[in-house]
């Protein structure tokens, strides 16, 4: 179901939001080579957890009902998508790094990722991580009232046709508010549908996924981990916004 | 967390079932349970066999579907 906020549920949405952000800036200031992924995760937890909110991640269930995701943030690494699992794995020099994060404050969600490369990026992959964070925000100028999820779909795909990079189409963005995952879907990618129309106090989490490759996808054996089919890098940028009359609001800010 | 998308496909009716179930063919096909959404329920559009219709799949279990749009 679709549903509306009110001013005052975005207001709660952007605290949540705000615990999002903190976190992914708290991880992108440990980013460096030879700490672990794990390390990083612990660090989302302690976090969310010290100002009473709860990792939305952490138990969310996946394609294995006996594997639920097991813990805070995502943190996909080169050819990985979305979805990786934090561990014992350390970060490496000269790695594509994707950090997603999501926490629950007060009974409202919010969701975000970022791409960050260790090191100084190669020419092609700067221009990845550059164009999905562009798409992401051409995805979000277009949340305007009137407009429909369409809308945000095709300014999200210019960005990548432009640039002949590879959009993922077996996951999309969300509707967001008192779960993670709300509808309307928002696919990266057009439709050739309208969707539905943009209405103030609608939230969306918009987060295009690009690749130097194809768009083929596949999920790896901890069940989770979402690879590119073609080994090919990605990159992923996210943020939960809402749609108001002044126009798009980006809640996951700190 | 990206969401999983809902697949969407469309097929032909083979066969009305009981209780607001259908047999689909799709596409590609393969042969699904479909049952049709509460919308289609409301706006009380008939399915007939050889209709082409749209049919949601969960990535979960793709054997059954859900019927969102009777194609004209």
């Amino acid at each position: 179901m679709v549903t509306r906020k009110s001013r005052s549920e975005i207001e709660r949405m952007r605290r949540a939001g705000q615990v999002v952000a903190e976190v992914l800036d708290k991880i992108e200031a440990e980013l460096r080579p030879g700490v672990s992924t794990a390390h990083l995760d612990a660090l989302a937890e302690d976090h969310i957890r010290s100002v009473g909110g709860t990792p939305s991640f952490k138990g969310y269930p996946g394609i294995n009902p006996k594997r639920p995701f097991p813990a805070s943030v995502c943190i996909s690494i080169d050819n990985e998508i979305v979805h990786g699992i934090p561990g014992q794995r350390t970060i490496q020099a000269g790695q594509i790094v994707s950090v997603d994060a999501g926490a629950i404050v007060d009974g409202w969600h919010g969701d975000a990722a970022r791409t960050f490369y260790i090191g100084e990026p190669p020419a092609r992959v700067a221009e990845l991580i550059d164009l999905t964070r562009a798409a992401m925000l051409a995805g979000i100028a277009a949340a305007v009232p009137g407009n429909h999820i369409d809308d945000i779909s095709a300014a999200v795909e210019a960005v990548a046709d432009a640039a002949g990079l590879g959009i993922i189409r077996q996951f999309v963005g969300h509707g967001i508010g008192t779960e993670m995952h709300e509808e309307p879907q928002v696919p990266n990618y057009r439709t050739g549908r309208p969707g539905r129309k943009l209405e103030p106090g609608l939230c969306l989490a918009i987060e295009p996924m690009f690749t130097l490759g194809g768009y083929g996808t596949r999920i790896g054996p901890d069940d989770w981990t979402v690879v590119t089919a073609d080994g090919s890098m990605a990159a992923h940028f996210e943020h939960s916004i809402a749609v108001t009359e002044d126009g798009p609001q980006i809640l996951t800010v700190a | 967390m990206a969401k999983r998308d809902a697949i969407e496909v469309e097929g032909t009716v083979i066969e009305p079932l009981p209780n607001t179930m259908f047999a689909v063919e799709l596409e590609n096909g393969h042969r699904v349970l479909a049952h049709i959404s509460g919308k289609l329920r409301m706006n009380f559009i008939r399915i007939l066999p050889g209709d082409r219709v749209r049919v949601e799949l969960s990535p979960y279990d793709l054997t059954r579907g859900r019927i969102t749009y009777r194609l004209k």
